[in-house]
């Protein structure tokens, strides 16, 4: 996800002068290319993320899009008294990039863990949360983001992803994208951010699973809550799937969303991390396993 | 260029009344710089009244935004805004709120929390470098404000990317919210600070305008500037001078007729 990030963000601003890549500190390996090729817009603020945000906002109040790299929670809590204040409150073209979304840095520790950041973000009114499942969705993630600048939340994984979908979709915010299409409407899986596969290859492989529908859904936030209750509104069932806890989550969205509809409201069945996770270590796949996240397959 | 000392005077009076009229806090905080907003409005900053976002203009950022009925009045007095919005302040639902707001004209950027101002002049300061513009930042800081991590932050990123369009301007009046600031966490020495952080360092009488000119117009090609402005909290109101308790408390009808006519008499 990473590598496809930085070639959209490359490609991006090859087109448009206005693009700028401002990191953490963090990165190697990975943003040399925008950073070779375009050193004039490419700034490493050190390890000082609050002050990464808030020059950030004040390139963009200046017409810039910028985007401010890091890891895990460093670019999101560290500094979220800037993102709330300088970037959404103004409503600057700041999109903040973290790459280790949920538990992709297992081994590192708590610290590293971002299974919180949909929290953070989602209180946010201007706020885009844009959490790709692979890197086909990365790049439908990027060319929204650049085509529509705005304050936003790119939540990445690491890198090796495989694709899921075959091209890059085309992606609305709030609006379910289809992965796998079945005929049932008694029951529908949506997850958001790295499970994409995980969900996909499960419900691919189950005989059971044969008429559930697998949506995902890069884009969303509060501002999205009607559009995803309506859509979401002719199901009955609708069993949500995230690297995140649950508290504040993306399943938690999806309540509060379809909680808007009156009659007949689907029921939403949330799978999310357990915070029994939190201070665990191990690798991504483990402690998914370990935090609950596969509990999904119960659910057909 | 406009008569710096009567300028001060209106921008005092106008923070008098506003902060009188919706019995709000902080009339010393702004009291206290209202002569650094003077020079700035009255002869350092280009800017055009009928024009507010003219792009060429100087920005300036009042990160310490709870003394924004100080800029309120500067930006009414210079004919940005008209005195009837000054009316508004702090009523239900005006845009005119008691911290620093972005959405009244001629305000680059809200704040109210501190240390956002200076990060966020870096930002303004550097996108200008990267356009080749000419149009300076101007940040103003309180001496309080400078516990905040992030403006030491902003004071590292400024001096090694040399921002010499930014000048930083620190209200160094004394006090903070409870007391001192040598008896919260000391400052000094404030200035040998700022200069190992790689700024040129200026030292002035705050309420001296040929003092405050000359060190915001101080040519400086290679790097930030910082105006340490000594200053008194409550400025020119002699009965707010140097008390904590001005940061909190609104003047009443006699309080308020009192301080107007000592500045009127200054």
């Amino acid at each position: 996800m990473r590598d496809a990030f930085i070639a959209e963000l490359t490609n991006a601003a090859r087109e448009n002068p206005k693009v700028v890549l401002v990191v953490g500190d963090l990165g190697y390996g990975v943003i040399e290319p925008f950073a070779n090729e375009f050193p004039k817009r490419f700034f490493n603020a050190g390890v000082a993320e609050q002050n990464m945000v808030g020059l950030a906002a004040g390139l963009a109040s200046e017409g810039f899009h910028v985007f401010c790299y890091s890891i895990a929670n460093f670019p999101t809590f560290r500094c979220a008294e800037q993102i709330r204040n300088d970037v959404d409150y103004h409503n600057l073209p700041v999109t903040i990039v973290a790459v280790g979304g949920g538990l992709s840095y297992g081994s590192l520790g708590y610290s590293h863990h971002a299974v919180q950041d949909y929290a953070l973000m989602r209180t946010m009114p201007n706020m885009l949360i844009a959490s790709p499942g692979d890197p086909m969705e990365v790049r439908a993630c990027m060319k929204y983001l650049i085509k529509n600048p705005q304050p936003s939340y790119l939540r990445l994984g690491k890198a090796g992803e495989k694709s899921i979908h075959l091209s890059i979709p085309k992606i609305i915010p709030g609006k379910p994208l289809i992965v796998k299409s079945g005929s049932s409407i008694e029951k529908v899986f949506i997850s958001t951010g790295s499970p994409l596969a995980v969900v996909n290859d499960f419900l691919n492989q189950t005989t059971e699973a044969r008429n559930i529908s697998h949506f995902t859904m890069p884009l969303w936030g509060m501002g999205f809550k009607s559009t995803v209750a309506y859509e979401l509104s002719a199901f009955q069932t609708v069993v949500t799937v995230e690297d995140h806890l649950e508290d504040g989550g993306f399943g938690s969205w999806i309540l509060e969303a379809v909680n808007r509809i009156e009659n007949n409201k689907p029921s939403i069945v949330i799978n999310a991390l357990d915070a029994k996770v939190c201070g665990m270590v191990g690798t991504q796949e483990i402690l998914n396993e370990a935090a609950g996240l596969l509990d999904f397959k119960k659910c057909v | 260029m406009l008569d710096t000392v009567d300028l001060a005077r209106r921008i005092r009076r106008d923070a008098l009344l506003m902060v009188h009229k919706a019995q709000a806090s902080h009339i010393a905080s702004a009291l206290s710089i209202a002569d650094i907003l003077a020079v700035l409005y009255g002869s350092v900053m280009k800017y055009d009244a009928s024009n507010s976002d003219l792009p060429t203009r100087d920005r300036f950022i009042l990160s310490k935004g709870h003394a924004c009925v100080g800029v309120y009045g500067a930006l009414a007095e210079v004919g940005i805004l008209s005195k009837k919005e000054l009316d508004t302040y702090g009523l239900n639902f005006s845009p005119l709120m008691n911290h620093i707001s972005h959405k009244i004209k001629g305000v680059e950027f809200s704040t109210g929390a501190l240390g956002h101002g200076l990060p966020f002049g870096v930002g303004k300061a550097l996108s200008a470098k990267i356009n080749e513009s000419e149009w300076k930042t101007f940040v103003l800081l309180s001496d309080g404000e400078m516990d905040e991590g992030s403006n030491w932050e902003a004071f590292m990123f400024a001096a090694h990317h040399k921002l010499s369009n930014l000048t930083a301007i620190i209200d160094y009046n004394k006090l903070q919210s409870l007391g001192s600031v040598d008896s919260t966490v000391g400052l000094e020495p404030l200035a040998d600070k700022l200069k190992a952080f790689g700024w040129y360092v200026q030292e002035i009488d705050g309420h001296n305008h040929k003092e405050i000119f000359e060190a915001l117009t101080i040519q400086n090609l290679n790097q930030p500037v910082v105006v340490i402005a000594h200053t008194v909290k409550g400025k020119g109101v002699s009965f707010m001078e140097n008390k904590v308790e001005w940061h909190y408390k609104s003047p009443n009808q006699n309080q308020l007729a009192e301080a107007l006519a000592q500045l009127e008499s200054n």
